[in-house]
């Protein structure tokens, strides 16, 4: 357990290292990892949540978003971010090509699934009191589908911060990857420490994102439960 | 780390590979078939049979556990919320630091390895093995009891095969997964698909190696993907003579 000591003392010293002046600090690093996520993730949620709602709202494309979802899955990060690298040189703007290729498989299936779910009689209810499309779609079915459209967003993020900090592995520099790639400069502690200011790091974003969901979600929808699955929604689509 | 690739290609482009350096791999082709060739039983082989090792040993652990978990959570109902904080908890923390975090306790080898790539499939078959369970009819479960079933009979001759397409679902995802998350292996254990990734990584312009590990994880995942339907499909007849009538 001492080496968890010497992490805890890397991360109160902000990832100063003896003899190593030049090293970036552990909170710009945690800030950049934060940057480079945030990116990714806003751009897959451009694309992804409008596919996913009108595929679903239509109730069109199941075969998309479910293949789309399993391929995301069996795509590894560093597979994508080693092809990219080689291909066209690791910079800021294949990483972020990397990670909405991996954001947007979740979004898009969890969006569709949550959409595709809701209960047809409300829709029917709604198309009753004389409601537009329009109004069906973004007085209805959204409000509704919150949850599960937050939680494809909620995955997307975690694969994202995931990997934001194995770009570093294939050379991409500006993510608390960097340290855990580095342990010649860092040594063992250094990497112990970032990799828990990474696992922390994950969490706190989980828990960001569940607070702004319960936010977003309307009051009614809130009591019935439901609690994001988006595992089980994608699962019970598989099965299908 | 970030310097590796100038640094070969500030050397000589092409590193040399033994003795059978071809004409292909001289002139730097794209993909050079006789490099996968000659290089298919030292390098390729090996890494693709540890990574197959890996992901079943993990899964295989994942699921018994998971079984264990779901059987758990239906006798005392009060199990269920800890397991899926617990599970949601693994599953969040990414694998690069979830491995380096092992390393500290248990040391940089296999077990290491095995344990984080088993806490990534415990949220997944935990949550498909419990539905599955839940979503079997009451009414086919009053029947088996009218019919004298035991409790262990009922679950394994009625509980079991109408669960199995979800649990099968709840694998198909496991496997595909931890295929894809095996390929970090290497960071903390010399073993796994990955090394080929990585030591492609450090050859710059030559990209043959990270081609041919690169189609063999996403063609594992494919192929496994494929055989678990194909299971399915065996383990289930009814739903096949369902669909058909």
């Amino acid at each position: 357990m001492h080496e968890f000591v010497e992490a805890f003392r890397f991360i109160a010293h902000n990832g100063a290292v003896a003899g190593e002046p030049n090293l970036p600090s552990l909170a710009h690093l945690a800030l950049e990892t934060l940057k480079v996520g945030a990116i990714g993730v806003a751009i897959s949620i451009v694309i992804a949540v409008p596919v996913g709602v009108v595929l679903g709202h239509l109730h069109r494309g199941s075969f998309l978003a479910i293949n789309l979802g399993n391929v995301g899955r069996a795509l590894p990060s560093l597979v994508i971010l080693a092809i990219g690298d080689a291909f066209l040189g690791l910079g800021l703007t294949v990483v972020e090509l990397a990670l909405v290729i991996l954001a947007v498989p979740p979004i898009v299936t969890n969006a569709y699934y949550a959409i595709e779910g809701v209960d047809p009689d409300f829709v029917d209810a709604a198309r009753g009191m004389g409601m537009s499309e329009r109004e069906v779609l973004f007085r209805v079915e959204l409000p509704l589908s919150v949850p599960g459209i937050f939680a494809g967003i909620r995955t997307a993020a975690v694969f994202v911060i995931s990997t934001t900090t194995i770009a570093s592995l294939a050379g991409f520099s500006g993510s608390l990857g960097d340290i855990i790639a580095n342990e010649t400069s860092y040594h063992f502690s250094g990497v112990l420490g970032a990799a828990i200011c990474v696992a922390l790091l994950a969490l706190a974003v989980e828990a960001a994102l569940t607070i702004v969901q319960y936010f977003l979600t309307p009051r009614g929808v809130r009591y019935a439960g439901r609690e994001g699955g988006s595992i089980a929604q994608a699962t019970a689509a598989a099965t299908a | 780390m970030s310097a590796s690739p100038q640094l070969a290609a500030a050397g000589p482009v092409i590193p040399h590979y033994g003795t059978q350096s071809s004409q292909c791999v001289v002139h730097n082709h794209l993909f050079c078939w006789d490099w996968v060739e000659g290089n298919w039983s030292s390098v390729l082989w090996p890494a693709l049979r540890q990574h197959v090792y890996l992901a079943v040993v993990a899964v295989s652990i994942g699921f018994v556990l998971s079984i264990a978990l779901a059987l758990l959570a239906r006798r005392w109902r009060w199990t269920e919320q800890p397991t899926i904080l617990i599970t949601t908890f693994l599953y969040t923390i990414p694998s690069l630091a979830l491995f380096e975090l092992l390393v500290a306790p248990v040391g940089a080898n296999i077990y290491a390895a095995e344990i984080a790539l088993v806490s990534y499939t415990l949220l997944i078959l935990f949550r498909n093995i419990l539905t599955g369970l839940r979503d079997v009819p009451p009414d086919v479960l009053d029947a088996a009891e009218g019919m004298g079933m035991t409790r262990t009979q009922q679950l394994l001759r009625i509980e079991f095969p109408l669960a199995l397409p979800g649990i099968i679902a709840g694998l198909r995802i496991a496997v595909v997964t931890t295929i894809a998350l095996a390929t970090i292996v290497y960071t903390i254990y010399d073993a796994g698909l990955g090394v080929p990734i990585h030591s492609a990584l450090g050859e710059g312009p030559f990209k043959t190696e990270l081609i041919a590990a690169a189609v063999l994880t996403i063609g594992l995942a494919i192929f496994a993907d494929g055989m678990l339907v194909l299971i399915q499909r065996a383990l289930t007849p009814w739903a096949r003579a369902r669909r058909a009538g």
